[in-house]
């Protein structure tokens, strides 16, 4: 963004990448293949790179509101410094608090999650996942995340990504509105879980696994970090990583349009 | 003709409604503890959401039977008050089925009122069968089902059927006489007109029997409209204003606090001139409490949801942590806060129901402190919250259970700093770079470095 701005360019989108897209080994991945896709339709678009600090959202969900307020208004000044108009983030959380806590604050940005913003793409044909075969009959089951999800009605343009992949996609008994949580939402993601009689994330991959059955090469479709990592670690301690993969919906689209393996 | 039956009917109902009205300001009061919050945007969306979840049932609908059970009671609700409007005059002026002249409507309205009483026999029965035999577990468990909201909630539906028998052992009586003299009576009673020869044919004995009756039926109405503020069953008003006032933002959004706004930003900004700090009435300065402790913390709609609340457990159902076993149960932080509420303020009802000790294990205090958080609740409920909103979309009433359980949290990061130790950590990463783990802000662009972009070849 620094550069760009050096040269007196705008860009059109700002890509937020949030510190799991930073710094999470699985999740940068998203992030590369993400930013391939931006590469491959030429968006003009920006990062902050080590500008971008924690949005503050799981210090809020905490209940610390003045370290979230600290964060929020450092993020908004480096922002609007930089005369940001729109974002993009792969991240629900990030997401959910830039959209809907920093306007509170002074931060007004249009704000897109990925997912609407590959399903724009895609609507636009400039992403053509259709004809790739890497999908074709494989099961897929779409986990909701709740920050997009119930927190802003965002059902329906993952799984119409998902659906433009010719795949063979399954609900869960829960999902969409009733979607059950990974687990990790609330700042629980940094801490152990209160003592219960067993993971939120494991009653999830259960659910996900019976809802794939037993066919092999199905996928865990998700589009945020935490739900990533809380699914990943339920399918390790099901032993099932030999049958079930769990991909971002950026990956997914990455894949189908050739960008990666 | 005005008799005596008449002059002790305005009495009995003066008494009745009078006693209701001083509940009701008592629960006004007690709501009005809570802290100031303007709520009052848009009003049309606010009435399209009555419309649609309070009268329209919509969110009942995410289960079935249940749903359609209670359409039978919600609708027979409403339908069968039509005709307490007819007693009400026939009791005061002392006329008979004094509507009986509409015709046509009148036999309508009847015929309808019938088929839904015993509608709401069927479902009331239904439901005692789901609490008492089957024991459907969101009703029947759940360190919150004490002894009181079980016993309150076979009340109301032992009530409501014998409300619905008197109804139609008016109706009964009234029919039998009018074919022992001849006569024709206005309406039509499918349902009576089955039962003509139950009550035997003395005249005596059935003019009796239909006084009986119907001053059972009256008499019931308002002893039950008088135990509905001590009752969950108050949802049956509460529901209506509780809709109305339901959060409109995108469930996502948590309230911002300002006066740690004003707070940052003069520390950021040395120039920056924070609002001066608000006085009470005798000039003293307010201090101002992060999050809630206690419920006078918590903002009005806060307590109003706990007024509404119907104990239906539908959001603890759904509620992840408590799914998978964790302290959790989201309809209980909704309980407490009435029963702290109740405690705190004036009781709003002729009895006290959550002192009620007569059965099995009552409201124990968690702590020796006596306030919500703590007194009520744990800081172990409160941290297995995932803040998923489950239990909001959930509730057929629109209660937003999440946003007291985030205050109370506040309060105890804010005032307190009785974070679990991990949070802590969490806390102090990003204070120190810039996120939640410890990695430093100069790796932050790292990701890229790996990255294979064709358009920079």
């Amino acid at each position: 963004m620094a550069e760009m701005a050096a040269s007196g360019e705008e860009p059109e989108i700002l890509f937020w990448v949030g510190c799991a897209g930073a710094f999470d080994d699985r999740y940068k991945r998203v992030t590369r293949a993400f930013v391939q896709i931006l590469e491959h339709v030429g968006v003009k678009y920006a990062v902050l790179g080590t500008e971008e600090s924690c949005t503050g959202d799981p210090a809020k969900r905490a209940g610390n509101e003045f370290l979230f307020q600290m964060q929020a208004i450092t993020n908004i000044e480096v922002m609007n410094a930089y005369n940001v108009k729109k974002i993009v983030t792969a991240c629900p959380h990030c997401f959910n608090t830039i959209k809907n806590e920093y306007p509170d604050l002074g931060g007004n940005y249009k704000v897109i999650h990925h997912s609407t913003f590959l399903q724009q793409l895609i609507n636009e044909g400039k992403v053509h996942v259709k004809g790739g075969e890497a999908f074709q009959g494989r099961r897929i089951t779409y986990h909701d995340s709740c920050y997009l999800g119930r927190a802003n009605n965002i059902y329906e343009a993952p799984r119409e990504v998902l659906a433009a992949l010719d795949a063979d996609l399954v609900e869960m008994k829960r999902s969409r509105a009733n979607g059950l949580c990974c687990g990790a939402g609330g700042a629980q993601m940094f801490k152990e879980p209160e003592p219960g009689r067993k993971d939120i994330n494991i009653e999830r991959t259960e659910e996900a696994l019976a809802t794939l059955g037993t066919a092999g090469n199905s996928v865990i479709a998700t589009a945020c970090p935490f739900c990533m990592v809380m699914m990943n670690d339920g399918v390790k301690n099901k032993d099932q990583e030999e049958n079930v993969q769990v991909f971002d919906i950026a990956e997914l689209v990455a894949q189908a349009e050739g960008l990666s393996k | 003709m005005i008799g005596i039956e008449n002059i002790i009917f305005l009495v009995v109902a003066a008494v009745g409604i009078g006693l209701f009205v001083w509940q009701i300001r008592k629960i006004r009061k007690n709501v009005l503890m809570g802290r100031d919050t303007v709520l009052a945007d848009n009003p049309s969306e606010r009435l399209s959401k009555v419309l649609l979840v309070a009268f329209g049932q919509q969110k009942m609908f995410k289960r079935m039977l249940p749903a359609v059970l209670h359409l039978f009671v919600y609708v027979g609700f409403l339908v069968i008050n039509i005709e307490v409007i007819e007693i009400l005059i026939d009791g005061v002026f002392g006329t008979h089925r004094i509507l009986g002249f509409a015709g046509v409507l009148y036999s309508g309205l009847m015929f309808i009122n019938e088929i839904l009483a015993a509608l709401v026999i069927v479902a009331c029965a239904v439901f005692l069968w789901r609490r008492n035999v089957t024991k459907v577990p969101r009703l029947a468990n759940g360190v919150e089902m004490r002894a009181w909201p079980k016993l309150d909630a076979n009340i109301i539906l032992v009530v409501e059927i014998v409300l619905m028998l008197a109804l139609f052992v008016f109706n009964i009586s009234d029919l039998k006489l009018a074919q022992l003299r001849g006569t024709h009576i206005a309406g039509a009673y499918p349902i009576s007109s089955l039962f003509v020869n139950a009550l035997g044919s003395d005249p005596e004995t059935l003019y009796m029997a239909g006084r009986i009756g119907w001053w059972f039926h009256i008499l019931g109405i308002l002893a039950f409209m008088n135990y509905l503020p001590s009752s969950k069953h108050f949802h049956i008003i509460m529901a209506f204003p509780n809709v109305y006032y339901s959060k409109l933002l995108p469930k996502g959004k948590f309230t911002t606090n300002p006066a740690i706004t004003h707070e940052i930003k003069a520390m950021l900004d040395p120039s920056y001139q924070p609002p001066a700090p608000e006085v009470d009435a005798e000039g003293n300065m307010v201090i101002q409490r992060f999050g809630a402790k206690d419920v006078e913390d918590l903002a009005w709609k806060q307590l109003m949801d706990a007024y509404t609340c119907t104990e239906c457990g539908r959001c603890t159902s759904v509620c992840p942590a408590n799914i998978t076993g964790k302290l959790l149960s989201p309809r209980k932080i909704v309980m407490d806060t009435r029963d702290r509420m109740e405690e705190k303020g004036e009781h709003p009802a002729i009895f006290a129901p959550n002192h009620y000790k007569e059965l099995g294990v009552e409201r124990v205090h968690v702590t020796e402190e006596n306030t919500l958080l703590r007194g009520y609740i744990t800081p172990e409920e409160l941290w297995a919250c995932t803040t998923c909103n489950a239990c909001v979309e959930s509730c057929p009433v629109n209660i937003d259970q999440l946003s007291t359980i985030m205050d109370l949290r506040r309060y105890l990061v804010l005032e307190e700093s009785a974070a679990p130790a991990s949070l802590n950590a969490m806390f102090t990463n990003i204070e120190n770079n810039g996120a939640p783990w410890a990695f430093s802000p100069a790796d932050r662009f790292n990701w890229a470095e790996e990255l294979y972009m064709p358009s920079k070849n």
